[in-house]
């Protein structure tokens, strides 16, 4: 590149951003993986103009079980260990 | 594309001039025009491949009225369902955090 470098401030300030939007591009990927999931799990009938209420706890329940599921098993690993 | 990061260049302590100013703006700006286009592309191909999984279970000569309605009506509830699904999340990360803020 011809273009001069950035100084030192520019820099920094450049590396926080990208930390920043790599965080965010993260959270993103999750959401959509979640979205993929719950959505096979809880979606079972013909999609029509609304959810019903049970469609609509099913997604809130799914993500935060799914996030519950993944300590829990934390948990069960770390003690598989100690067991050994 | 990452050259800046490497470069061990002096310190100068006067401000950035508006050029640079103005290049490392652009590069911001690009970077999160890449990421929505990104997570656009993304949510796209999920909702044609879970509406169409959905909708058209007996694929024929072409699309029939009733297919389309339903093609219409899971790409909106898709959509909502991100919605939702963002938000429970990000309102669970923020409860986690505030229950330990060492994390």
């Amino acid at each position: 590149m011809a273009e001069p470098q950035f100084d030192q401030t520019t820099q920094k300030e450049l590396a926080t951003f990208l930390e920043q939007e790599q965080r965010q591009a993260r959270l993103q990927e999750s959401i959509h993986s979640y979205t993929s999931m719950c959505w096979d799990k809880c979606i079972t009938g013909t999609p029509s103009t609304r959810f019903s209420r049970t469609e609509e706890s099913c997604l809130v329940n799914c993500v935060e079980r799914f996030l519950d599921t993944s300590l829990f098993m934390v948990k069960q690993i770390e003690q598989l260990r100690t067991r050994q | 594309m990452s050259d800046f990061m490497k470069s061990p260049f002096g310190s100068s302590a006067a401000a950035p001039s508006p050029d640079m100013q103005a290049r490392k703006e652009a590069m911001m700006r690009n970077l999160r025009n890449e990421m929505a286009l990104h997570s656009a592309q993304e949510l796209i191909n999920k909702t044609n491949e879970k509406c169409f999984l959905k909708c058209v279970t007996k694929p024929s000569t072409s699309l029939s009225g009733s297919e389309e309605t339903c093609l219409s009506r899971c790409l909106e509830r898709y959509l909502e369902a991100f919605d939702l699904i963002s938000r429970t999340y990000v309102s669970r990360i923020q409860r986690e955090r505030l229950d330990s803020p060492s994390a």
